[in-house]
């Protein structure tokens, strides 16, 4: 099947979707992902920032499509075309989804232990704008501890079902869910009790935002003074394949690997995610790639240092920390 | 006096039992459906018939009952949407209260004509009472021998069930209704796939409104072309329409379609007039979702045609200058109506029904109620009033179901035609305040 993605053709398998033909194609082409995770199956739909203008449904039938659509659950049809950041519809309806999550989340990113490994972060500097038109008072809750490894955060949820999914399709019992509805829906134990599994941690991991955070690594270092390596060691829980984030001799964090798109490759057990913070505990491959333009990346490479003349930054009719 | 079909019996003593229901002529509808027709000649006569769905939308019934998917060893379902929560219409409430057996009937028929052993009928979680209305009389029809196994020798097999919900508005979606039936949280599915292809169980599943599924009764009796002769053009049949607000005689009344908003208002066989003294300023013909009409586009449209009870006549004009028939929540305010108060009463319905699965409608829907509140309480601000129509143009279209067009059509539509009364009560705070008495409280949280 022949699909093109703005501009760009390929062929396809039928039954691909078109964000995972974006995928395919790379590049400039890929539509952002919130909720949308490839190997959670029923994912996606969800969050909206991934929609695209379909401008020609198939080659059967050339009819557009009159709505936009969510490109992670909507499978391509032979001679489709769409748009994605060549339609000016698309990126005006993006910038709302982007709004719309933002309106609700706390603008703390400076105190906020995901920055600069947060999909939000990266979402809101690529679509978002530099001001609010939000005024009114923002969705607040109380951290939860779930468990003694898992901190929930339900103030910087934007509610993917990530994690509900993971728990269902990952571990072998769910114990967490989304409790209420509209914007009082949270994430939750309902009576607060510990997600206690053998591969609970992965929760952490495929939270796009500080949600759902590793209370082993919380406040210890920023993620770009840390330094992120391959590591392996043989588990008889899962692959243990996993990235060592270290400073000198000392192993901060264990995550597991992660793929361009930013989702989990392989997921990983809690024992060789909590449990073994030691070097000895592993075999080190080598440093992990990181994206260049990532801020992780920041303060690996030696680089002369630029002046630049101050610029001014407009930060709306709020104070940046409102 | 315009023909009745549904409420033809309404007021005979003792219609919601079954002797006397039977004696109007009951059931010979399924007498002479699985006697002499076979399902696909039920599907046909409805076809003819172009009845259209009665819950809001207006598809085609027969065509969607066409659409349903027939793979081997599957069973299919057929579900009957009775969880009419949209703000303004009650009349399934009335038909299944006054003659359940109508509904039972209509069933029996659909089931029929889609093949589906089994039907349900999803009813909504305030309507408590209807639960035991609707068992008694499927008790009394499977006693009678018209449910069950082998109806009437014809060798097709039936169950009827009833499921009381828990009071969620978006039940009302019917993917929504599905999950919900299914026992799970009652968030809207993802399309496609359809109902049609894969609905309760995974199943090929036809959901209908009530008033659908009873208008197949008089479908069946009168034949497909006969009910097509009834209404205008392509808005055949009659509707049940649920009047409500400032006039004279509020209540159910089953209309022909075609006739005009005038006539529907002003005369004593239905709404009897404004209530007296007063004026009519707005008016919102299918439920709280559809766009308000102000007062010069009531009777008649922007090109001065006259508008009629018609699918087609109320949406005369698109969204600028026109509405929709929806579900037929026929909601009439006078000049003491605050139109600002109005579109926050909405406002807040709809962001506390949002399912909060997509983000578009589940920040969308409070972001418009709070800055509604704070117009309404006089801490609004010029900009908020265009910061309102982005934000329901962005909500508009880009969620998962039709609840957040819903929640955005209202807004839109009273700004549209009322924005002077918005920027009144911007200006004038003062002159605003305190003179409606408190809304319901929704506060409690659903648990």
């Amino acid at each position: 099947m022949k699909v093109t993605i703005d501009g760009h053709t390929i062929e396809v398998e039928p039954g691909t979707t078109i964000l995972q033909a974006a995928r395919m194609i790379g590049g400039d082409v890929v539509p952002p992902a919130m909720c949308y995770y490839s190997k959670l199956k029923d994912s996606g739909g969800k969050c909206r920032t991934c929609i695209v203008e379909v401008s020609k449904g198939s080659e059967k039938d050339p009819r557009p499509m009159p709505k936009l659509v969510a490109s992670c659950r909507t499978t391509v049809m032979d001679g489709m075309e769409v748009k994605n950041f060549t339609s000016e519809r698309v990126l005006e309806a993006r910038r709302g989804v982007v709004e719309f999550l933002l309106i609700n989340h706390p603008l703390d990113c400076p105190v906020c232990d995901q920055a600069g490994e947060c999909h939000l972060q990266d979402l809101a500097y690529e679509h978002g704008s530099a001001k609010t038109r939000y005024e009114e008072e923002r969705r607040k809750y109380d951290m939860v501890d779930i468990g003694d490894k898992i901190k929930l955060h339900m103030t910087r949820c934007i509610l993917c079902y990530r994690c509900v999914f993971t728990a269902d399709q990952i571990t072998d019992k769910r114990v967490h869910g989304v409790l209420h509805r509209g914007d009082s829906a949270e994430i939750g134990t309902y009576i607060e009790k510990a997600i206690e599994n053998d591969f609970s941690g992965n929760v952490i991991d495929v939270c796009p935002v500080g949600a759902l955070t590793d209370k082993t690594f919380r406040f210890k270092s920023r993620v770009w003074f840390v330094k992120p390596m391959l590591a392996s060691r043989s588990c008889d829980k899962c692959c243990g394949k996993v990235v060592l984030w270290t400073s000198g001799k000392d192993v901060h964090r264990v995550t597991a690997r992660k793929d361009q798109f930013g989702e989990v490759e392989e997921f990983i057990c809690n024992t060789c995610r909590f449990d073994k913070k030691h070097l000895n505990d592993w075999t080190i491959e080598g440093p992990a790639p990181i994206e260049k333009q990532s801020v992780i990346s920041a303060n690996k490479y030696k680089q002369g240092l630029k002046v630049t003349a101050p610029q001014k930054i407009e930060y709306g009719n709020r104070p940046l920390l409102g | 006096m315009g023909r009745k079909l549904l409420l033809e019996h309404e007021h005979v003593p003792g219609i919601d039992g079954y002797e006397v229901y039977r004696s109007k002529g009951g059931y010979q509808a399924v007498e002479k459906a699985l006697k002499s027709m076979g399902p696909e000649a039920v599907v046909e006569e409805v076809k003819t018939s172009g009845l259209r769905g009665r819950g809001g939308a207006g598809f085609p019934t027969g065509m969607k009952w066409s659409f349903i998917a027939k793979p081997e060893g599957k069973p299919r379902y057929l579900v009957c949407n009775a969880d009419e929560s949209e703000p303004g219409t009650f009349k399934d409430r009335y038909l299944m209260e006054k003659i359940p057996h109508l509904l039972v009937e209509g069933l029996i028929l659909s089931s029929f004509a889609l093949g589906a052993n089994t039907a349900y009928i999803y009813i909504r979680g305030e309507y408590k009472w209807l639960v035991d209305v609707m068992e008694k009389a499927i008790g009394e029809a499977k006693h009678n021998g018209w449910i069950g196994k082998n109806i009437l020798n014809s060798g097709f097999n039936l169950e009827i069930y009833v499921n009381n919900g828990a009071g969620a508005y978006i039940c009302g979606e019917e993917t929504a209704l599905i999950e919900s039936l299914e026992g799970k949280r009652g968030n809207p599915r993802i399309k496609p796939p359809f109902p049609a292809v894969s609905g309760l169980y995974n199943c090929p599943t036809v959901v209908n409104n009530v008033e659908s599924i009873a208008a197949v009764v008089p479908i069946i009796n009168l034949g497909g072309a006969e009910y097509a002769k009834i209404g205008l053009g392509k808005s055949t049949g009659t509707k049940l329409i649920s009047a409500c607000g400032h006039l004279k005689k509020p209540g159910v009344y089953e209309i022909e379609l075609g006739v005009s908003v005038e006539e529907f208002i002003n005369s004593e066989e239905y709404c009897g007039g404004i209530r007296d003294g007063h004026r009519l300023k707005a008016l919102i013909p299918g439920g709280s979702s559809v766009p308000v009409l102000p007062y010069h586009l009531i009777y008649k449209t922007a090109n001065g045609d006259q508008r009629l009870m018609t699918y087609e006549s109320l949406a005369d004009g698109g969204f600028a200058t026109g509405s929709m028939l929806g579900s037929g929540g026929f909601i009439a305010m006078d000049e003491t109506t605050c139109i600002v108060r109005n579109t926050w009463s909405f406002a807040r319905f709809y962001h506390h029904e949002s399912c909060g699965q997509c983000s578009p409608c589940r920040e969308g829907t409070g972001w418009m109620e709070k800055v509604l509140h704070r117009i309404e309480h006089g801490h609004g601000n010029m900009h908020d009033i265009d910061l309102l129509v982005d934000v329901a143009k962005k909500i508009e279209g880009n969620t998962i179901c039709p609840l957040g067009d819903a929640a955005a059509w209202p807004v839109a539509a009273a700004i549209r035609h009322f924005r002077e009364e918005f920027e009144y009560h911007i200006k004038y705070p003062e002159k605003v305040k305190g003179i409606y008495a408190h809304l319901p409280d929704y506060s409690a949280v659903p648990v």
